[in-house]
């Protein structure tokens, strides 16, 4: 058999007799050997270029247009410009607005795919060094043989070893470059080939992703797809402040991982708090249970400047850029120990570790660039003992009297609160911080992401965001919580129990809370969607900082969500996968779903394997409070899949939204793949991607997106149960839409049958057929004469 | 100051809206258009107004003018406390994006409509909203009524003052 790929050519013999013996499934490919040990035979798309999977995109796009949100009237791209693009104006390429935005959303979708690519490669030329090649990729034994579904859906092929993983990154980096290629003056002119090279390298980046986290897994022996995996602390409460400590900001574990390794090996484990902000938190206590997640992202600020960290390690991503300066103002020496993120520093990677020790120490030096991660292992922890007695917690946020004598300095300008991105009623609490009162300012506490954008703006030099902290450092210190560490990917067994409920709709959905910490009126909107879907018995997966802030809340019992509801991939559940690169085991069990539970082939097979994800699994994302490229990026990897994502209402300045006309009926057509015919379907779901104003409108959206065309009428009426229920609790009505998803009379929930038929009476209702559905037709079945 | 936008990065471009310097402007705008709609934000509900909520002077101008209501998010929930059942509810981005489709038949299906006054959203969705409406639907003006600049409308309010505003919506009020 002759395969050819986008790789080269590759022959595969199954079985071969020669003079030198008998050959079996042997397979050459330019440059190397591969012994082929899966035996599913090569699906249409292996290694997909930009523009294999175009039409499947096209289909979604037709369905889901692009609705423009422009955050600028110009480009501003080339020496051309500025150029002016209101009005239908085209600008000096000749690019239009709509253009212009789905080009910007390739960039910024370009920057977050690469990012967790280069963080994927890291990794993996890391892992390589220490652990060999050859090094299998063991994410679950013989609980997870479907070890890298997406890896195998996308190019192909199964990795088995770390060394197979090169290959792979080979090929999205490649396809990465490209996309960001088409972002150049001159390239692409076209909106929706835009829009679908943002699918393509969304598609990309969850590859890069589920490199990144299965390498890591079997490398370091994080958990395995453990339902049970442990609790960890989580929040500034939970830090010893009578130790040294020694706190890590970022994303890439590997010089967490050698501060912890030095530690233990020098009988130090327990004499030292190593604690984390971000995802890199998540992963070392994927590694070492006794490590402190602080926070999200969102705590950068208030935890450096609270003066605890002794040591600051800044490994990449999501870091705030001023961290050295801060961490400078708390006499906390830094190491960064990435070098996408050198701070200015010198490079010390190849001096003696004691010699940087004693320049930090002493103060000689404020920082150190430190490349080699056991190097930073070894420099931080000794650093963190010697400093932690001389700093005695220096801290940079004052005390109560200099906050209420300095409120006094506030002119009342309101600039504050014109440069919160909040719009935070900062001028009102610092008026009642100028007569004495702190309550104010304490009140803005739970909603404050911490950007410090007042600070920068006040014309007095006011340390706003430190008083606002020191208002609420009571919340702070008592933020003492359990999250559990991430399980990592979902077992084929746990797959194979619910897939069936969740296909059929009878498990109402699978909602994922991930990404970031922009939220508009703080954490405890995504706690009480967690909660509420959790006690629904729907799926709730978490990741990233999402799945902390789901973690800052405890109930009556004192438990927080993880302790309340359990940790395996069922009904009911609160399953944290782990840090943003985990995002990949979300898509993971989507595809998992149609290739275990539905035996469709997974090799290379994207098209049919998202058709059935859009059609028939009832999966949700929502980023409450996504800001960043990378979580652009992990939507738009969804998206191409079948997956809608909500986002916050700050999400909506992703330039673009996603959305179906549920009132253009043409649009809701599929196929029935039983007998060819097009049959109505209704918005099922709704939208691709699109952002919430409120967390009521959020939770009720979550509801209807969970809705499919594949749902039996049983499956159906629990999800318009759900979906009813909601929205008479959080909109004070019933839906008035309910006529586009009922199909059948069976699908009518039994407990509202009255109610129900007079709508669709009203509505002049008619019945409909529940298809096989698919929206690609050579699935479709002949029907036999 | 005035036609500053309220978050002071939020910096449009080259068009930015004409400022509403007297109320009678947006008086007028309402009497010349031939099909309005009000798109209603859950701030409504939140704001202060008159020793009231927002949300009851809206419903006061909505039943004088007759101009219908589009309710976003779980506004709709507030307007029915209220006895009071907008045109249609719909998220903030769905009726953005049928306000840009020239072929859509309005809340009541009867054509597209040509003035959207907007209010009650957060600043950043109606700010992204305004200018997805500016740059996609010619067939259409837009107001914000907000008491904060909104530089992607057709006409907006300055930054103005609590007090400032409520005489200016009160004077609309009177002379629509």
């Amino acid at each position: 058999m002759f395969v050819l790929s986008k790789k080269g050519l590759h022959v595969k013999i199954g079985e071969l007799k020669s003079d030198l013996g008998l050959i079996k499934n042997l397979e050459l490919s330019v440059g190397k050997i591969v012994e082929e040990t899966w035996a599913e035979p090569m699906g249409p798309t292996p290694f997909p270029s930009l523009t294999t999977l175009r039409e499947w995109d096209v289909k979604l796009l037709q369905r889901y247009k692009p609705f423009y949100l422009p955050f600028c009237d110009v480009c501003c791209l080339c020496t051309f410009g500025k150029c002016d693009l209101t009005g239908g104006k085209r600008g000096a390429c000749g690019i239009d607005m709509a253009a212009q935005q789905s080009r910007i959303v390739l960039l910024a979708c370009c920057i977050g795919a690469a990012t967790h690519t280069g963080h994927a490669r890291h990794l993996v030329e890391h892992l390589i060094e220490k652990y060999g090649r050859r090094m299998p990729l063991d994410v679950g034994g013989l609980n997870i043989q479907v070890e890298a579904p997406i890896t195998r859906l996308v190019c192909g092929v199964k990795p088995e070893t770390l060394g197979d993983l090169e290959d792979i990154l080979d090929y999205v980096e490649t396809q990465i470059t490209h996309c960001l290629s088409v972002c150049h003056t001159g390239q692409e002119g076209n909106n929706l080939d835009f829009e679908s090279k943002v699918f393509h390298v969304g598609m990309l980046d969850h590859v890069g992703m589920e490199v990144a986290d299965i390498a890591q897994i079997a490398a370091y022996g994080f958990p395995k797809g453990d339902p049970d995996a442990p609790l960890v602390d989580l929040g500034y409460g939970t830090v010893n402040l009578e130790k040294p400590v020694i706190l890590c900001i970022g994303h890439n574990v590997v010089p967490s991982i050698g501060i912890i390794d030095y530690m233990k090996d020098n009988g130090l484990d327990g004499e030292i708090e190593v604690c984390g902000l971000c995802c890199t938190a998540h992963d070392f206590t994927r590694y070492y249970k006794r490590g402190k997640i602080i926070g999200p992202i969102s705590w950068q600020l208030r935890f450096i400047r609270s003066g605890v960290p002794d040591v600051v390690v800044l490994d990449e991503q999501c870091i705030r850029t001023d961290s050295f300066y801060e961490a400078q103002r708390i006499k906390a020496p830094v190491i960064v120990a990435s070098e996408k993120n050198c701070m200015g520093l010198p490079d010390r990677t190849n001096d003696p570790a004691d010699a940087i020790v004693e320049d930090l120490v002493s103060g000689k030096a404020p920082g150190a660039l430190i490349l080699d991660p056991e190097k930073v292992g070894e420099v931080a922890v000794k650093v963190a003992l010697k400093v932690a007695p001389l700093r005695k917690k220096f801290k940079a946020i004052p005390e109560v009297d200099e906050v209420l004598r300095k409120a006094k300095e506030c002119r009342q300008c309101g600039d504050c609160r014109r440069a919160c991105p909040q719009d935070l009623h900062i001028p009102e609490a610092m008026k009642a911080a100028m007569e004495g009162s702190l309550a104010k300012l304490a009140d803005l506490y739970d909603f404050c992401v911490g950007c410090g954008r007042c600070e920068e703006t006040c014309p007095a030099g006011l340390e706003v965001h430190s008083f606002i902290v020191k208002a609420g450092e009571k919340k702070l210190k008592e933020e003492t919580y359990k999250v559990r560490a991430g399980r990592g990917p979902i077992q084929d067994v746990e797959i194979r129990n619910v897939g069936s409920p969740i296909v059929l709709g009878e498990i109402p959905g699978v909602v994922a809370f991930v990404g970031c910490a922009n939220y508009p009126k703080g954490g405890m909107d995504v706690v009480e969607m967690c909660r509420e879907f959790a006690s629904r018995r729907y799926i709730v997966v978490t990741s990233g900082c999402a799945a902390m802030t789901a973690g800052m809340y405890k109930n009556e019992e004192g438990k927080t969500l993880y302790e309340e509801f359990t940790g395996e991939f069922t009904a009911g559940c609160m399953v944290n996968v782990g840090s943003c690169v985990a995002n990949a085991h979300i898509a993971g069990a989507a595809i998992k779903i149609a290739n275990i539970f539905a035996k469709r082939n997974l090799r290379a097979n994207y098209e049919e394997i998202a058709d059935y994800i859009l059609n028939r699994v009832g999966a949700v994302g929502v980023a409450w409070g996504a800001y960043s490229q990378k979580a652009a990026s992990i939507a738009s990897g969804f998206w191409r899949l079948g997956v809608p994502v909500i986002v916050g209402p700050h999400g909506i300045k992703y330039r673009r939204m996603l959305l179906g006309r549920a009132d253009r009926e043409e649009d809701w057509y599929v196929y029935d793949a039983r007998t060819g015919e097009k049959v109505y379907v209704g918005p099922a779901p709704e939208h691709l991607f699109y952002a919430a104003e409120t967390k009521e409108e959020a939770m009720v959206m979550i509801a209807k997106l969970c809705m499919r065309p594949n749902d039996t009428t049983k499956g159906r009426a629990i999800k318009l149960t759900h979906y009813i229920d909601l929205h008479k609790r959080l909109y004070g009505t019933m839906p008035e839409d309910i006529h586009r998803f009922v199909r059948t009379v069976a699908d009518i929930p039994v407990t509202m049958k009255d109610e129900i038929i007079k709508i669709l009476e009203e509505k002049g209702w008619k019945e409909t057929v529940i298809p096989d559905p698919t929206l690609l037709p050579r699935l479709i079945r002949k029907k036999k004469e | 100051m005035a036609t500053e936008p309220w978050q002071r990065a939020e910096i449009p471009g080259p068009k930015k809206a004409l400022v509403i310097t007297k109320p009678e402007v947006v008086v007028a705008m309402i009497k010349r258009a031939q099909r309005p709609i009000l798109v209603v934000g859950h701030q409504a509900a939140e704001i202060d107004f008159n020793g009231g909520k927002l949300v009851d002077f809206i419903i006061e101008f909505a039943k004088k003018t007759s101009i219908p209501v589009v309710a976003t998010a779980h506004m709709i929930g507030e307007f029915a406390k209220r006895g009071f059942k907008p045109a249609a509810f719909m998220p903030a981005v769905d009726i953005g994006n049928r306000l840009v489709d020239p072929n859509w038949t309005g809340v009541d299906g009867k054509g597209q409509h040509d003035l959207a006054l907007f209010v009650g959203l957060y600043y950043y969705m109606e700010w992204t909203i305004l200018s997805g409406l500016k740059h996609f639907a010619k067939h259409l003006k837009t107001i914000s009524l907000d008491n904060v600049y909104h530089p992607h409308a057709s006409w907006s309010f300055p930054n103005l003052s609590h007090e400032e505003w409520v005489k200016n919506l009160k004077v609309i009020m009177e002379k629509v």
